[in-house]
């Protein structure tokens, strides 16, 4: 499955190897014998896993059917995932959008702010606002001095505070790729809108928006897939109080030790993914991430 | 060109723009004010700047045998994902068939699935091959999930480096090697540095494996700043936090340099 062409020409004798495509495949080779052994063998371990520990068969799956605290989690997963992305590409759009309308210069400025959270090191992102959303933390104590509530709002350790870690976390990602779609949108469009008499806004809603849509729909399905599988911030800010599926899977293993429902969890996760790329690389080109086309 | 319908956004528009910004940007300088309290709690300073917990920072054991493992793993997993995604990349580059696009395409997968899937199948590999809690576990499974940023740095640079040089490098008497190591690789350097930093920036930064395949001998850096947020308050781990800020800005600003030289 993942070296189609590889080990048949390697193997297709030595008088194949002065041919030029013969060298270029054992360029790849090592990266491809890599991955394969040390990555995709694993996880297809995992998928194996998922229907045969602890018996053969598809008991594991049946859970999702009548398993109470499973089913909890997945909504909850689902639920924080729908709201971070909607939330996340509102305001990305926002950004990209100003972004497109600015000057050169400011647009470094703007790019700076965009870029550089988003490789600061997740832990350190969570830790700020755990300091900052923790009952006796920052926001807590400023509301607190200036009078607008009484007693400290419960900030943390629930969905609001790991929505707002998440938020803070995706907007870059979210960010890049509606700015990408933006600046090929051909803004004399919009000025021929103007011209014909379109109002600002009419403008903006009838031609502008549906332009851009693209790369919203494309970013949201990124941030989406980013937002499942996210462990981090949602286990810090969460406190094991919300629980997501990627710290359900690791209390699975490294606490209950139930192998069977941490893979087969890891399955469907892997699955719905899947989908969701599927459908994005309809709508994009991932070559383009190649610097292709 | 991008910016010719600049000026015509209302003010409202632009300045919601940048409270988004400073959304992104603010709470993450929160730790620097915190790192430098006075305090024996996670607060901001009260009565003076005090640089005591940096001092704990460099003066404690655990946290720099912790430092020093994660750079060495880094700098392990790195070396190994700059290789192989390098060559990956070129060779992917000049055959420009099907199937070096799906190569491409399925070195993509360790970012887009999500790291807690592959962590169960390396925790349950490694224990049949004894590598849990070593060095060369972590940095075998860092160095696998680092080569997708090589591979699209490197690519990128290589859309922009004519074949024909490379054709005229081998039709002069090159060989393969000479070609690679003389032409190849000196025009696509800015790009390679770049996954090369991302690559480390991916394995300094790497929390879930580590909590899976790692945990006594092998204690990194994420893992020991992930049992400092949920077991103390110590205001440690905010100069902890505020260095590893420093470290990733001057990283960035090293990539920022070299793209810039490529440009000029």
């Amino acid at each position: 499955m993942t070296a189609p062409a590889d080990p048949a020409r390697s193997r297709a004798g030595r008088s194949l190897l002065a041919s030029p495509a013969a060298r270029y495949w054992l360029l790849i080779a090592p990266a491809l014998l890599l991955m394969g052994v040390f990555y995709f063998y694993p996880i297809g371990r995992v998928l194996w896993m998922s229907v045969t520990v602890p018996a053969a068969g598809f008991d594991n799956y049946a859970l999702l059917a009548s398993s109470a605290s499973i089913q909890r989690m997945l909504w909850t997963t689902a639920r924080i995932s729908v709201l971070t992305t909607v939330l996340t590409l509102l305001l990305a759009y926002i950004v990209a959008y100003a972004l497109v309308h600015s000057s050169a210069k400011a647009q470094r400025w703007m790019f700076l702010g965009v870029l550089v959270p988003l490789w600061i090191s997740v832990l350190v992102r969570a830790f700020a606002w755990f300091v900052l959303l923790r009952r006796e933390g920052l926001i807590n104590a400023a509301l607190m001095a200036t009078g607008v509530t009484d007693s400290p709002l419960n900030l943390i350790w629930n969905e609001t505070g790991v929505m707002i870690g998440m938020v803070h976390y995706m907007l870059p990602l979210g960010i890049l790729p509606i700015f990408s779609n933006m600046r090929d949108i051909d803004q004399r469009c919009i000025a021929a809108a103007r011209g014909l008499g379109a109002s600002r806004f009419e403008a903006f809603r009838r031609v502008f928006l549906p332009l851009s849509l693209p790369g919203v729909v494309g970013a949201g399905i990124l941030v989406f897939i980013f937002s499942l599988g996210f462990f981090v911030t949602p286990a810090l800010l969460g406190g094991g109080k919300t629980l997501m599926i990627a710290e359900y899977i690791k209390v699975q293993i490294l606490e209950v030790v139930r192998w069977g429902v941490a893979s087969m969890l890891a399955a469907v996760l892997l699955i719905v993914i899947g989908v969701l790329l599927a459908m994005l690389s309809r709508l994009v080109n991932l070559r383009k991430l190649f610097g292709a086309g | 060109m991008i910016g010719s319908g600049f000026g015509n956004i209302s003010i409202m528009t632009r300045s919601l723009a940048w409270a988004i910004i400073c959304f992104l940007v603010l709470p993450i300088t929160v730790v620097f004010a915190v790192s430098v309290t006075d305090r024996h709690y996670l607060s901001l300073p009260e009565s003076g700047v005090s640089f005591q917990y940096y001092r704990n920072l460099f003066g404690s054991g655990p946290w720099l045998t912790s430092i020093l493992q994660s750079f060495v793993i880094a700098c392990a997993s790195t070396a190994v994902a700059v290789v192989a995604g390098t060559l990956c990349a070129i060779g992917c580059w000049r055959l420009g068939s099907r199937a070096s696009d799906l190569v491409r395409m399925l070195m993509l997968a360790p970012i887009m699935v999500p790291t807690i899937v592959y962590a169960l199948g390396i925790y349950q590999f490694w224990i049949d091959l004894r590598l849990l809690d070593t060095y060369a576990g972590l940095i075998i499974a860092h160095a696998v999930t680092g080569i997708p940023y090589v591979v699209i740095t490197v690519s990128t640079a290589l859309a922009g480096f004519d074949p024909r040089l490379e054709q005229a490098s081998l039709s002069l008497g090159a060989s393969m090697g000479q070609t690679l190591r003389l032409v190849i690789i000196p025009n696509i350097m800015p790009g390679v540095v770049s996954g090369l930093i991302f690559a480390f920036i991916h394995s300094w930064d790497e929390l879930v494996l580590a909590l899976f395949i790692a945990g006594r001998a092998v204690f990194t850096l994420p893992r020991r700043m992930w049992d400092g947020i949920n077991e103390s308050l110590d205001p440690t781990m905010a100069a902890v936090a505020a260095v590893l800020i420093a470290v990733t800005v001057s990283l960035l600003c090293a990539d920022a340099y070299v793209r810039s030289r490529r440009g000029s």
